[in-house]
């Protein structure tokens, strides 16, 4: 992204905190330069062992509060697993769980201010929108053989559309890893951009008379956009693991 | 220097074009939200189990919104 044109805009603009910079100086990035990127996603990493290893410590018969939040995750998505994707879908729930603990504390974690969301990056969800896609096919051509096809090859509809129908499952099913990606990265970055886009609106009391009328409408915006993207950080890592449970369901059971 | 001009006006105007996407994904959200809502008030003890499906519907109409931001993000900082 363009760093030396936006001076005459903003005042800071609401891309630039998606930029991934090394984090001792410099300016190569190597695969293994320490960057903001890597250190928030070990900051999740540490939160997510925090809450599940540190958390459920104790194993106590009346758990502390710290420790029913970890229980009330785990049983959370493994009600979805099951309701979703059936019980025999279960053995993947230990894949699934942890997709979603990634995801939902990347998307907590970032909403701290100065930090970086790294699911915000299409690189880091389409990686694991690329694993699951793989996963799913593997999964369903090794249950099925080649009986997996039949999910292209709608059986219910006349036969004269049922070559159009499959042609329009095929594109489908080869969509979803980059809906799955773009939803979840798109959401977050649209979200933090927005914040940034009502933050560069408030300082403009210090530089005009219009500003009296400005800035507190903007921070009022703010506190509403930051509510409202604390509600889309669960509810993306929610969609984006019960579509996790969808392309699973598929896979396991592909008759329709 | 013209032909730079012309094009940094035309990614500009591609780019609130490409919003206008967000529109038919809002249209498509709360068709969603409010067929279940509508369903779910004539039978309240079917609701419950349908949240999933409400949630699914939601993202696929949404992914579409995200899609045209996409663009327009490609046509401001990629082209």
């Amino acid at each position: 992204m363009a760093t030396a044109e936006h001076s005459d805009g903003l005042a800071f603009h609401p891309m630039d905190q998606f930029i991934v910079k090394p984090l001792f100086g410099g300016e190569t990035l190597n695969w293994y330069t320490p960057s903001n990127a890597t250190l928030w996603m070990a900051v999740v990493i540490l939160a997510v062992i925090a809450l599940f290893v540190l958390g459920t410590r104790g194993r106590a018969i009346v758990p502390s509060r710290i420790q029913s939040v970890a229980e009330l995750a785990y049983g959370f998505v493994h009600k979805m697993v099951e309701d979703v994707a059936g019980k025999d879908a279960l053995k993947f729930f230990p894949y699934i769980f942890t997709l979603f603990c990634f995801i939902v504390f990347s998307n907590f974690v970032g909403l701290l201010p100065k930090a970086f969301t790294t699911t915000s990056h299409i690189a880091v969800t389409a990686l694991m929108a690329v694993a699951v896609f793989l996963t799913v096919t593997i999964v369903g051509f090794v249950k099925n053989g080649a009986g997996f096809l039949s999910l292209f090859w709608v059986s219910s509809a006349p036969l004269a559309l049922r070559p159009i129908l499959a042609l329009i499952e095929i594109i489908s099913y080869f969509v979803r890893p980059v809906s799955h990606s773009i939803r979840l990265a798109g959401n977050m970055m649209a979200g933090h951009a927005v914040i940034k886009v009502f933050a560069a609106f408030a300082p403009l009391i210090l530089i005009s008379g219009i500003g009296v009328a400005v800035t507190p409408l903007s921070i009022l915006a703010i506190v509403a956009m930051y509510a409202l993207e604390i509600l889309v950080a669960f509810i993306q890592a929610y969609v984006f693991t019960i579509l996790t449970c969808v392309y699973l369901k598929d896979a396991l059971h592909p008759h329709h | 220097m013209e032909l730079a001009a012309a094009a940094a006006l035309g990614k500009f105007i591609g780019a609130g074009l490409a919003c206008i996407g967000m529109g038919g994904s809002a249209m498509g959200v709360g068709n969603v939200a409010g067929n279940f809502l509508a369903g779910a008030l004539r039978n309240p003890s079917a609701a419950a189990g349908q949240t999933a499906t409400l949630f699914i519907g939601i993202a696929f109409a949404e992914a579409l919104g995200i899609f045209s931001f996409l663009v327009a993000l490609l046509l401001m900082f990629a082209v």
